[in-house]
């Protein structure tokens, strides 16, 4: 009987042993984010990193300024939201409440799939099939400004519509499940009021869905803020202002981008940057524990 | 006639809304559709035998992905062997063991956040502190020790799901006959949420398989075979880069007949790991029903 004991004991242990583990983790990389983030913030300035809008890494004279990097990111990922979440929405529409079965059983398997492709294979098409398009818009709408600096088809525009579409299964997925949640008593009380379906959906259904709708956006935003290899292959990769036709670089990119040959105070520029895009995903989680919190009183 | 209740006034904005819905909806499956379709034609006639089983070599004019499949291989098992019993393990403690309280708020904040973290973060930090603190640089296992703590909030998750579809009364039962709850655990409730554990299993995997900004910095990108038996087990020890990894340097080189060739190998990967959870998915069903 005790050597029986002994073994449910030592199971109970190891068992909450490995649930801390995801605790150590989360502040061991908290911890070392900031470690290594915030000695080039104290070195090169706080303002004149975060807010500098000059990048020279290697010159004689080097400037750490990371501000457009900072404004592509926020910029990049508001469009790519601006794009992928009506569509996501409409498309959770179409598979809770208006596809028949037949139609959602396509559309459902194709929304997973889009989830499961591999990132770099995204930027792969993005570099085949995007960047030529771009290229010729580029020549067609700049060809008589010769200060314009051609990219190719690498560019801020690209970009996001790489970032639009990789957001898309998560905007669906989770919008879809909350639509499907939404008590059906409202819907027929709205219904029997004389409203058309379609009125219904978007004057009832969407509104009760609200706060599972925002929890949909919100982790649609800190997929886009995260992506680094897919949007590194066609965002031209040169630190400029975020407009659709300049070549870009985000703050996932510029650590992927320059991390194989940077060393000293370069390097650590980078980490920088890691810990701001981690303050950035830290916000993100904060707004929606907030969103679940006050969707769960209501 | 015109005065009827029964004649339905015709909105305009009612059939542009069924306009756009309908056409949202098949956005979707028009861009699977496109970049299967694409991928396959671009990349399908540079799969052959020689491709697969070589490593890229001037020397011998071979071009090959050999030693990114090994890696990937590598890659995925050590994951899955240090991962699946720490996530199932957690699982185990958050469901039967733990009381409501902040400990297990605390817990499931952690794993919250760990699946929000970017796998370029994942990629920082495991670089920086496997890589340089633990000094094992670039190499498979610090690609692997980074992984496991990407993939753990997965199969924790799916763990906890299976666990509280297992119906209460299993658990009385067991204790009431006088098993131990590791016993019952063992022998009941493991059993029963097996769908559930082997599907968060087979996501991790397809996650690991498509990962790549958290492998770069890791793992390295290393495509060579271990010229001995000794070398095999040296290469977890040693840089590795993944077919997603390749796949990028290739890319990135403009080596496109490369980059679509591990294409088509990574969507055969992806479609066979989507079919395999949806027959496990059926299968769970069935369990329950019964």
């Amino acid at each position: 009987m005790g050597k029986k004991h002994a073994s449910e004991q030592i199971a109970k242990w190891i068992f909450t042993v490995f649930a801390i583990v995801a605790i150590v983790a989360v502040c061991s990389i908290t911890v070392y984010m900031i470690k290594i983030g915030t000695p080039a913030l104290f070195e090169v300035g706080v303002i004149d990193l975060l807010f500098g809008t000059e990048w020279k890494p290697t010159a004689d004279e080097p400037a750490f300024g990371i501000f457009y990097v900072i404004l592509t990111s926020i910029f990049g990922t508001a469009a790519a939201l601006l794009i992928g979440v009506p569509i996501g929405i409409l498309t959770a529409v179409f598979l809770a409440e208006i596809g028949n079965k037949k139609l959602v059983n396509i559309v459902q398997p194709a929304v997973e799939l889009l989830a499961a492709v591999p990132s770099v294979i995204y930027g792969l098409l993005g570099i085949m099939i995007l960047k030529p398009v771009m290229y010729q818009m580029e020549l067609a709408i700049y060809k008589d400004s010769p200060d314009h600096q051609f990219t190719g088809g690498a560019n801020f525009l690209s970009a996001i519509i790489v970032l639009a579409i990789m957001i898309l299964p998560t905007v669906i997925n989770i919008s879809t499940s909350s639509i499907r949640a939404v008590q059906p008593a409202i819907k027929s009380a709205s219904l029997a009021l004389g409203a058309t379906k379609i009125q219904t959906i978007f004057q009832v259904v969407l509104p009760a869905a609200k706060s599972g709708i925002m929890t949909a956006v919100v982790l649609g935003m800190g997929r886009a803020l995260g992506e680094a290899m897919a949007i590194n292959l066609v965002a031209g990769g040169s630190v400029n202002l975020p407009l659709p036709f300049n070549s870009v670089r985000f703050l996932t990119t510029a650590i992927v981008g320059e991390m194989s040959y940077s060393s000293g105070l370069h390097r650590q520029v980078l980490f920088t940057i890691g810990l701001v895009l981690f303050a950035f995903i830290l916000l993100t989680n904060i707004i929606l524990t907030r969103i679940i919190k006050k969707g769960e009183t209501e | 006639m015109n005065h009827s209740i029964c004649r339905k006034k015709v909105r305009i904005s009612d059939f542009i809304m069924y306009g756009l819905i309908y056409l949202c909806a098949a956005i979707s499956v028009l861009l699977i559709a496109g970049i299967i379709v694409y991928v396959f034609w671009n990349g399908f006639d540079k799969i052959n035998w020689e491709f697969l089983t070589t490593t890229t070599s001037f020397l011998e004019d071979t071009v090959g992905i050999a030693g990114n499949i090994l890696n990937t291989i590598y890659i995925i098992v050590l994951t899955m062997l240090i991962a699946t019993p720490i996530g199932v393990g957690a699982a185990i403690y958050l469901n039967e063991y733990a009381k409501p309280g902040k400990l297990v708020k605390l817990i499931e904040l952690a794993t919250e956040t760990l699946s929000g973290i970017p796998s370029i973060i994942f990629g920082l930090f495991g670089m920086m502190f496997f890589g340089t603190t633990l000094g094992l640089n670039y190499s498979i296992l610090t690609g692997t020790l980074t992984l496991t703590l990407m993939v753990l909030p997965l199969i924790t998750r799916n763990t906890q799901e299976a666990l509280k579809t297992v119906p209460n009364g299993y658990r009385q039962g067991a204790i009431g006959l006088g098993a131990g709850k590791w016993y019952m655990i063992r022998t009941i409730l493991l059993p029963s949420s097996m769908p559930g554990i082997i599907t968060g299993v087979i996501l991790a995997i397809g996650r690991i398989g498509g990962e790549s900004a958290a492998l770069l910095y890791t793992a390295g990108s290393s495509d060579l075979l271990p010229a001995t038996v000794k070398g095999y087990l040296d290469k977890i020890f040693q840089s590795g880069g993944t077919l997603t990894i390749q796949l990028y340097l290739s890319a990135s080189k403009g080596e496109f007949d490369v980059a679509f060739g591990v294409a088509v190998v990574l969507l055969i990967i992806v479609l066979g790991i989507n079919f395999a959870t949806k027959l496990l998915a059926k299968k769970f069903d069935v369990n329950r029903m019964s």
